[in-house]
């Protein structure tokens, strides 16, 4: 159960001043909002970008009140189950079929405990439907079970405009059709919905070509090829990357697709611990210098796989110490920017824009097209030779059918928006929006006395619950109020922080988010789940309205 | 008198103790432990793991050099001169700048650019706009997904269906979600990669049997079972599964099914089944193979397919009962971890299943197709077919082999090229060859597609054939 930050690990401290600098050192770099500039300006100075991340550590008693109601939720469990075995409790879920009752069982019992006994006690809360686009707000079909969770019934009633605090719709490009739209429309007309082939046979389309080519541009690297589904961009190309006789080295929070694509590489995998760059380092040091187990022979060759954005701990990648080791030791380095591409960045280019780097420096960039530009799959990209290399050998394009014509569409928009493509600089505000969005946010719930997670730059933001009594409470709450929040507990999260997570849209407005913070106040009361023993500090001036106005 | 003196050798040396002086014992006390520690201890020391010093550490770092991230590609590689589509790959395909006939695209009934399911997908994209921004669980599911795994259910008479936003990831998520470390999976040679990669993440034990052969499978079953009676503990938790395909996509033959229904009652493992190819080609409404051999669908436990081939949107699903099904939705990775499949693919796809519902006969017609161009392909000298004859896709295969696969695949590119030039649009089935467990021979694979009229496949089968003739002979 690794307490992932064990305790407020920060780079920097938590001083308003140190802030401040750092806030008027990125608005430097956004001036022209070009990412060159952006670069020049960072190169010299990115080691005294000061990465301000914290994850402060619950008081004793409430980890032991967490443990506690965790206690209490498995013996009711062996309550109920043995209830259930003896017929005094009608049991709901699904049984095998008669005919298929002496064979060796599907699952075995424990498997499903915590699903059984826990999990359905507050599933309400998650798989809510929605019935529109996941934009800023939300229309939530509304549902109730008779039989505590085990089935949902559906009223027929719909909650309307809900604020959304759930969609990874960073830059509010997950909308409804509006006139901006139109060319996917007409892409739609012209080329239908699937492709029914794969890259390699009949399923390259103009339109994957176009997209590429803007991919690339977009990210000022040489060459990029997309994908149509984000985690099977991780798990069908990094087999491509790396093999037998090679080593993974892997953060410990990374997406479950990195996990699973590390897996079927065949590849040694050793983890290091969340953003840990001394642990990384003795890794990388040991396997360099020891080579293999047991045979000794040298390595073929490291990567390391990481995140820009982790999206449970809202944490940034420290990306240039781990560009520095990366240097140091030959690895390589792959990153997956799902949550961080269009988020973070003074123009929405991600964690190597945030830190003034050039994207040069990453050997395997690697995004996905669901999150910020609000359509579906994902991308590699970085030097043409590596592209080169994917476009024969990755899992996806031999195997897969390529992307959806309007999907891909739909994408080209968004880049062309952000890039000033189209005309605008509407783009551009979004991205700024966002992270005022997203400092002012985290701010006031600093300041309200919550347990946050991760970066201050963060639009994913992780606010600690702990107990799983709460983690319903609070999520139904938050419903009725209009507000759909995203909680996550075990597996997901370690088993004592469960928390809930709000992404910042930069489509949400000022009021929107007061409404909400105003919700969180009072339920923080209600549910003390105001847990945090730093001191509240008086708002600082940099949180003061005008020193967030854009400078056209 | 012997003893005497030892007796009075002992009263002395006890008395010597007594009066020795105190460091002297100690002195000795420590020799006796220091023998004792000698005698425990190795009796020598292996120089091996001396630790190299700061100094040779840094030479080692120093010296290694990796392999290159990627090797280089050569530019003339094929693949990176693919057949580039402008416009929509439907009937009529344009490829490379020149329009043709489309004999590659799985658009088996036509739907890719039927403007009934683009209305549909188009009345979507104006209520839900594009992308979901989120899985199923944080807010990504729609009513339209709830609406599609509905429908789904209902066509193929099962209790459940769940979607999946890939079509390659569904069997892949699928087969792990259920085949543990320890479990044993029984697997069709030819089966395709998808299920290869499900297999490889489940980390399960793997047999494979000959393809098609009952008896073969029959075979490791029974071994399976000798070995459970010598380990009864053991394998009353080892589940036993048998993954097949409905139509192989990589030999286009069609699974004996009642025969592995039989064997799984017979040695008590689950059948999963892929019918990305069979699902909306077999069986009178579509159905897939189940519905072609009447068989119960309840007796297979869990049927995935795509929903990229005859649906022609994008994605995939697996269905079943709700006891085998609803496990996914927590433990299905490409599920769980994925965000939802975009509302307007998802409408696209009710409209293509509308479609199948209202218009049953389109099946019988995409047979017949099957059979005509089946027939007509017979005989070429040199090329063989291989496939059956009620299988919308099936490969021609060089009847022998030049002896490298190199220059077999040269020799089908060849025909293909010039069947492009004749305004034919086929493909080479391909696949990465290291990859692959067992990698099938180089075919040129052809689909037929209801749109192909008898013309069309008629022309097509003697332009194969012509080319065949000039390119082979």
């Amino acid at each position: 159960m690794a307490n992932p930050g064990g305790g407020t690990v920060c780079n920097g401290k938590l001083h308003n001043h140190k802030k401040q600098s750092n806030g008027l050192q990125s608005r430097n770099c956004t001036k022209n909002g070009i990412v060159k500039e952006a670069q020049q300006n960072g190169r010299t100075h990115f080691y005294d970008k000061l990465i301000v991340e914290s994850f402060e550590e619950a008081p004793l008693h409430v980890m032991v009140f967490t443990y506690m109601g965790y206690g209490i939720g498995t013996l009711f469990g062996y309550l109920r189950d043995f209830m259930r075995n003896w017929g005094i409790e009608k049991c709901n879920a699904a049984v095998e079929r008669k005919e298929q009752r002496d064979f060796v069982p599907l699952y075995q019992d424990f498997e499903n405990f915590y699903t059984r006994n826990l999990y359905m006690r507050i599933r309400d809360n998650w798989n809510r439907p929605i019935c529109s686009a996941p934009g800023a707000l939300f229309d939530v079909m509304e549902r109730v079970s008779d039989d505590y969770n085990w089935t949902f019934r559906f009223t027929g009633r719909v909650i309307k405009d809900v604020i959304n605090m759930g969609s990874y719709n960073f830059l509010g490009l997950a909308a409804k059709y509006d006139e901006s739209m139109r060319t996917i429309k007409d892409v739609l007309e012209v080329y239908g919905t699937g492709v029914a082939s794969t890259r390699h046979e009949m399923g390259t389309l103009d339109k994957h070509k176009e997209l590429e080519d803007l991919v690339a541009k977009f990210l000022n690297v040489e060459a990029a090829m997309v994908f149509g589904m984000g985690f099977a961009t991780n798990s069908m190309n990094i087999p491509a990357l790396v093999g037998k006789g090679c080593l993974i080295l892997s953060d410990e929070l990374n997406h479950t697709s990195l996990v699973l694509g590390a897996r079927l590489s065949g590849a040694t995998i050793r983890i290091f611990k969340h953003n840990n760059t001394q642990s990384l380092e003795k890794l990388l040091r040991d396997a360099v210098i020891y080579g293999q187990p047991r045979t000794r022979r040298a390595w073929k060759k490291i990567l390391i796989l990481v995140e820009g954005v982790y999206s449970m701990e809202g944490s940034i990648v420290h990306l240039p110490q781990i560009i520095a080791l990366k240097k140091k030791y030959k690895a390589y380095l792959y990153i997956d920017e799902a949550h961080s591409i269009g988020a973070v960045g003074p123009t929405g280019r991600g964690v190597t824009e945030f830190f003034g780097l050039d994207p040069h420096e990453v050997d395997v960039l690697m995004g996905t097209f669901t999150k910020s530009f609000g359509a579906a799959g994902g991308y590699i990209a970085g030097r043409k030779d590596l592209v080169d290399y994917l476009r024969v050998h990755s899992h996806s394009a031999v195997y897969a059918s390529s992307m959806s014509p309007p999907i891909a569409e739909q994408i080209i928009r968004s880049l062309k928006h952000l890039m000033g493509m189209d005309g605008t600089t509407q783009g551009l505000q979004r991205v700024r929006q966002l992270a005022k969005n997203t400092r002012y946010f985290r701010q006031r719930l600093q300041e309200m006395g919550f347990i946050i997670y991760g970066n201050e730059n963060s639009p994913v933001v992780p606010l600690l619950l702990y107990m799983p009594g709460k983690v319903a409470a609070f999520a139904r709450h938050m419903l009725e109020k209009k507000i759909g929040v995203v909680v996550v507990g075990f597996p997901a999260t370690p088993l004592a922080e469960a928390r809930a997570r709000f992404c910042v849209s930069a489509a949400h407005t000022r009021e929107m988010l007061d409404t909400v913070l105003e919700a969180l106040d009072e339920m923080g009361d209600l549910l003390q789940l105001k847990y945090s023993r730093h001191k509240k500090s008086a708002r600082p001036e940099l949180y003061d309205e005008t020193s967030f106005e854009l400078e056209d | 008198m012997a003893t005497a003196t030892e007796q009075w050798v002992l009263v002395e040396m006890v008395q010597a103790l007594y009066e020795a002086p105190a460091y002297h014992l100690i002195l000795e006390g420590i020799l006796i432990l220091w023998i004792i520690r000698l005698l425990f201890s190795k009796t020598y020391k292996l120089q091996e793991r001396s630790d190299l010093t700061v100094k040779e550490k840094e030479e080692l770092i120093e010296e290694w050099q990796p392999e290159p991230l990627v090797p280089p590609v050569p530019k003339d590689h094929p693949a990176l001169n693919y057949n580039i589509v402008s416009g929509p790959p439907s009937h009529k395909i344009v490829v490379n700048g020149k329009e043709c006939i489309n004999f590659a695209s799985f658009n088996f009934l036509g739907l890719l650019d039927n403007p009934r399911v683009k209305a549909a997908a188009l009345a979507s994209l104006k209520k839900y706009g594009v992308g979901t921004c989120g899985p199923r669980g944080f807010y990504g599911t729609f009513d339209v997904h709830l609406d599609l795994e509905d429908r789904l259910a209902k066509f193929m008479k099962t209790e459940e269906a769940i979607i999946y936003s890939y079509g390659f990831a569904t069997i892949a998520s699928a087969i792990p979600a259920y085949s543990k470390r320890g479990d044993i999976v029984f697997v069709d040679r030819a089966a395709c990669f998808a299920i290869q990669k499900g297999l490889q993440a489940s980390r399960s034990d793997i047999k494979l049997f000959k393809h098609n052969d009952m008896a073969d499978l029959e075979r490791l079953l029974k071994e399976q079972e000798i070995e459970d009676q010598k380990n009864p503990r053991k394998a009353r938790v080892t589940r036993r599964f048998i993954v097949v395909e409905g139509l192989y996509m990589n030999t286009g033959t069609i699974c004996p099914l009642p025969e592995l229904v039989k064997l799984k009652y017979k040695y008590k493992a689950r059948i999963f089944l892929e019918e990305s190819l069979s699902f909306g080609v077999l069986g009178e409404h579509g159905g897939g193979v189940t519905e072609h051999y009447g068989i119960n669908i309840d007796d297979i436990d869990l049927i995935s397919a795509n929903m990229e081939n005859a649906l022609a949107s994008i994605g995939g699903f697996c269905c079943g009962r709700s006891f085998v099904i609803d496990h996914q939705r927590l433990s299905g990775q490409g599920y769980c971890f994925s965000a939802s499949l975009p509302p307007l693919l998802a409408a696209a796809a009710i409209e293509a299943l509308n479609i199948m519902e209202e218009n049953p006969g389109i099946f019988a017609v995409l047979k017949e197709k099957c059979r005509q161009i089946h027939k007509a392909l017979q005989g070429i000298s040199g090329l063989k077919v291989v496939g059956e004859s009620l299988s919308p896709a099936f490969h021609l295969q060089l009847e022998e082999s030049t002896g490298s696969r190199e220059q077999d695949v040269r020799l089908l590119q060849e025909i293909v090229d010039q069947c492009m030039n004749r305004s034919i649009a086929l493909t080479q089935a391909r696949y990465l060859e290291k990859e692959e467990k067992c990698l099938p021979p180089p075919s040129i694979r052809v689909v037929v597609t209801v749109e192909q009229t008898a013309e069309e496949l008629e022309r097509a089968a003697s332009t194969i054939k012509e080319v065949a003739q000039a390119v082979l002979l």
